[in-house]
């Protein structure tokens, strides 16, 4: 019987690249800091260990960080020092081997849409390496005013309620905002207007741009009953189609998942501020408490390094601790 | 029909009419100073309880947020009422004075629905 090393693909059914059991295996990593990089139709692993990170990062062409979910103003038993973790993810940040160039945080940046808490999540994010944060709001973000506050703060080059796209290393990025307009009874929402202006926003791309499309509610239907989906995701999704890279970004659910589904890579960050529940596993998505000594394993930041010529971009969770 | 028989189909028939009559009984929380009355809607577990209320026409309903995430109760047209952000322990009370069904829910977690009518 022909034996197969243990990464090397094996079944490639899809001819997408990934083989179900090296996906499965990168799923299981996921939460735990590894590395899952896929080259030439390879689906690698990297593990912890210091050398083989940094070797993959110093190839490294561009190199970001997503935080997400610091709900700044939030002090409730989950967590009652929301200052001081996400001080300690910026502490992470300015300690990892490759600088990252910016930052995306998508959203949630407040917990009640206070001045004082866009104020404090500014000042601590200064202290931070990268310079550059690329914001999109969270629903937190826009209560009372239909984010008039949160455009003035983080609105500079946007259109709409705050969408928005540039270019990094010839890597596009895309801002989405979904927590606007939300209908009774409904998911997240990105709207006629922000649709049409993405359409016509990647027309003029090749399909090699590698597209990266952040946005605070997940983009996939992770667990509709939680509101943990957004209902007009699949047109978006259309547009991105033919693109040879998609990842897509998300926050809202304050844990950490991944999906691969053909060239499109989704994944959710952990929070800075306090965990929720896996679907289902409570009564609601609500803040979940954990011993003080379990907190900061459950919180987190998530590191992206690109490689040109790799189709997916390496996407490394790292917990606080 | 024996004694106990009929004792015990006295029994039930009392027990029906009791069973019947706490239908129209008024709910517990219900308080009425005058003319006005109040009724407590809770809010807790991203859900409120209840869900579906019948109340007359000139009741005030009052929402209490006793979840540890904030909520916003909002009328499903944005318009008949909105409350302002509700952390724990806020409250939002909004008098019903017109009858007819008024649907709404928290307008950060929209899953969360609710409905009053008014009679």
């Amino acid at each position: 019987m022909k034996r197969h090393s243990k990464d090397e693909l094996a079944h490639d059914h899809n001819h997408d690249g990934i083989d179900r059991r090296g996906f499965l295996k990168c799923m299981a990593w996921a939460g735990t800091g590894a590395l899952c990089l896929m080259n030439g139709g390879v689906l690698r692993s990297a593990s912890l260990s210091g050398r083989s990170q940094e070797a993959a990062r110093s190839a490294a062409d561009l190199s970001f960080v997503q935080i997400s979910d610091s709900h700044m103003g939030f002090n409730k038993p989950a967590n009652q020092d929301v200052v001081g973790t996400l001080k300690a993810a910026v502490e992470k940040i300015n300690a990892l081997p490759n600088p990252p160039e910016f930052l995306l945080h998508t959203g949630d940046i407040s917990h009640l849409s206070k001045p004082e808490e866009f104020d404090t999540v500014e000042q601590i994010l200064k202290s931070c390496v990268a310079k550059d944060v690329f914001y999109v709001p969270g629903e937190h973000d826009v209560i009372n005013d239909e984010g008039a506050q949160y455009l003035e703060r983080f609105g500079k080059g946007s259109t709409g309620a705050g969408w928005r796209s540039f270019d990094k290393k010839g890597v596009r990025f895309i801002g989405l905002v979904n927590v606007m307009n939300l209908k009774a009874g409904g998911l997240g929402s990105l709207g006629t207007e922000q649709l049409a202006w993405l359409e016509q926003e990647l027309k003029g791309l090749s399909t090699s741009t590698p597209i990266v499309v952040y946005a605070h509610i997940p983009l996939w239907n992770i667990y509709p009953e939680w509101g943990w989906g957004t209902e007009d995701s699949a047109q978006a999704l259309g547009y991105l189609k033919r693109f040879g890279s998609v990842t897509v970004l998300n926050g809202h659910i304050h844990q950490t998942m991944q999906k691969v589904e053909g060239q499109v890579t989704f994944h959710t960050a952990a929070s800075t501020a306090f965990p929720q529940p896996e679907p289902g596993k409570a009564d609601g998505p609500g803040p979940m408490k954990v011993p003080a000594e379990e907190l900061r394993k459950l919180l987190g930041i998530t590191d992206v390094n690109f490689v040109r010529g790799q189709q997916a971009l390496a996407i490394v969770d790292s917990k606080l601790t | 029909m024996k004694t106990w028989t009929k004792c015990v189909y006295a029994a039930s028939v009392l027990g029906m009419f009791v069973a019947v009559g706490s239908l129209f009984a008024k709910p517990a929380h219900e308080k009425e100073t005058g003319t006005e009355a109040k009724v407590e809607v809770e809010i807790d577990n991203f859900a409120f309880s209840p869900q579906d209320l019948t109340i007359a026409a000139g009741t005030t309903v009052e929402w209490v947020n006793r979840d540890d995430i904030p909520h916003v109760v909002v009328s499903d047209d944005r318009k008949t009422f909105k409350s302002k952000v509700l952390d724990t322990d806020e409250k939002f009370s909004y008098t019903f004075t017109k009858p007819g069904t008024y649907t709404y829910f928290c307008s950060i977690h929209p899953k969360m629905t609710g409905k009053v009518i008014v009679q």
